[in-house]
């Protein structure tokens, strides 16, 4: 399956080596990002493949919700079909 | 790739405007459970509901993470008791009991099914399980209970309405110590639909499948954050964003249901795309009306409103899900939405005012607290009219209504939780007696007349 990681927060120096450090950590392949700031707002939205990934889904989303949480980022993993349903007919 | 738009939006409707799936449903025939001794029919109803249901909770929990979006509600909806203690009668109440353990076993937040459908007459059953409905629904919790008295097909059942009154008010006497709660887990139905996941009406009707997945979206504050962007907006338009946010919404609906029934392994059924209010702030009904321009719920021009956004989201969800069914449309539950509550604790929404606006809502008269002291007669006269609605439109109304025990205007019971809270609301002392005690039919309407 494959994911979409979005995080947003104060921008700071490593927020993508980070997230992509975790991601490689749990095999997890990353895709595509892309990201924005606005003012001083930090938007990364990154797309995972989940297909080698050492644990579970809900682990690896869990797990990198805390490591967010640790520098204050707002970090959301949801399944790519919920966006791909919702806006593509 | 996925527009970052589309994601933030997304993202936001879950985090900030409580988005969420409200229920996931499912309905199971029990008409193999059928014996003609009472205990073996229970034993056979309680392994039945616990075999089937057994991963619907996990399965609800799984998806939740996977999506990233809440289902509040994981529940499981029955055959209409009546029908399967016909063969072996008993005490109804031991049948509401073996769901009630049944429900505490899979870890459902309730049950459906504690129904019997008489819109044309009494068989014996569905008379002792009518009688039963107060003590059944007094000593479970997770038990749901529904009568359909009237539909436009046959009419009304004037008898059913006379004792539907009394039992409404038993149910709430019967719970005065528990904020009459009895009374909240009870609805009276015209035009009950087979299919519905909402409680307390979900009943898994005699046409359906063996065992279905049928799912309840919601979004109340998702469509009023979308009308907050288009302030000098026409009504078009106001049309237009509620139709394109209800697809959205449904859209989810649809997902989520498609995936829970390939991984319970039973068919889907339907998604109801309703918009079902909470007492949070932000997740209400009436405070749509009042964003499309109302200065509070209740005043001239409420029904309107209400009718643009039902209507509107009917279209919406409609091309959003393969299919459609239950209530579908707008709630308008008092004591479960906060606009509701505040408009009827101002005065700015009455009972009469509610009533024409359930013509055009997608149910009924819901969770509305009358005073203690309301006689069955005027509680069977506000079921009849709120019927005869249903009958002459051919639409789904139903009554559920709260007898505050010990209570008066001015008054408030506090439900808490999804339930909320409601003001006592002021009734016509004017007596309906016996227009209520004539008994008898009212005749199928001529609409019935289709064939």
């Amino acid at each position: 399956m494959r994911a979409v990681i979005t995080v947003v927060g104060k921008d700071m120096v490593g927020i993508l080596a980070k997230v992509s450090g975790f991601c490689s950590e749990y095999s997890a392949n990353v895709i595509e990002v892309s990201q924005t700031i606005l003012q001083d707002m930090f938007c990364m939205i990154m797309l995972v493949d989940l297909k080698a990934c050492t644990v579970e889904f809900s682990d690896f989303a869990k797990a990198l919700q805390k490591s967010g949480e640790e520098l204050n980022l707002s970090v959301h993993v949801m399944h790519e079909d919920i966006f791909n349903t919702m806006h593509h007919i | 790739m996925l527009n970052t738009k589309d994601i933030l939006e997304t993202i936001h409707m879950i985090e900030d405007e409580n988005l969420d799936i409200r229920t996931i449903t499912m309905g199971i025939s029990l008409f193999d459970c059928c014996s003609t001794d009472p205990d073996t029919t229970c034993t056979k109803i309680y392994d039945k509901i616990t075999t089937y249901a057994k991963n619907l909770v996990a399965v609800g929990n799984e998806l939740e993470t996977r999506y990233g979006i809440p289902i509040i509600n994981k529940r499981i909806s029955v055959t209409p008791i009546s029908m399967i203690m016909a063969a072996s009668g008993g005490d109804p109440v031991k049948y509401a009991l073996t769901l009630e353990k049944a429900s505490r076993e899979v870890g459902v937040n309730f049950i459906g099914g504690f129904s019997a459908l008489v819109q044309k007459g009494f068989t014996k059953s569905d008379e002792a399980l009518i009688n039963s409905i107060p003590e059944a629904l007094a000593v479970t919790d997770h038990i749901c209970s529904s009568v359909n008295i009237g539909s436009t097909k046959a009419g009304i059942n004037m008898d059913a309405v006379k004792l539907m009154g009394k039992i409404v008010k038993e149910a709430a006497e019967k719970t005065a110590d528990r904020n009459c709660i009895g009374a909240a887990k009870l609805v009276v139905f015209c035009n009950a639909p087979d299919d519905n996941p909402f409680m307390a009406g979900a009943f898994h009707g005699a046409g359906e499948p063996e065992c279905v997945i049928n799912v309840g979206v919601s979004g109340p504050g998702v469509v009023r954050s979308a009308l907050s962007k288009i302030p000098d907006g026409d009504i078009t338009d106001v049309a237009d964003v509620v139709k394109k946010t209800a697809f959205k919404i449904t859209r989810i609906g649809q997902l989520v249901a498609n995936e829970a029934a390939k991984m319970l392994n039973v068919p889907f059924g339907i998604v109801d795309l309703s918009l079902a209010p909470t007492p949070a702030v932000g997740d209400s009904v009436a405070h749509i009306l009042e964003e499309m321009g109302l200065e509070q719920c209740g005043c001239h021009g409420t029904t309107a409103a209400l009718a643009i956004l039902n209507d509107a989201v009917k279209k919406g969800g409609t091309m959003a899900s393969s299919h459609v069914g239950g209530l579908s449309g707008a709630f308008i539950p008092v004591s479960e939405d906060a606009g509701m509550i505040d408009a009827a604790v101002s005065g700015a929404l009455s009972i009469q005012k509610l009533e024409a606006m359930t013509a055009v809502c997608s149910v009924g008269l819901d969770m509305i607290v009358v005073p203690g002291n309301t006689t069955p007669e005027v509680i069977s006269a506000i079921i009849a009219d709120e019927a005869a609605i249903g009958m002459i439109n051919t639409k789904t109304t139903a009554v559920r209504l709260i007898p505050a025990i010990g209570k008066d205007v001015g008054d408030t019971l506090e439900f808490g939780g999804l339930l909320g809270s409601g003001p006592v609301m002021p009734l016509s002392e004017i007596s309906p007696a016996k227009f209520i005690n004539r008994g008898g039919r009212i005749p199928a309407p001529i609409q019935s007349l289709k064939n």
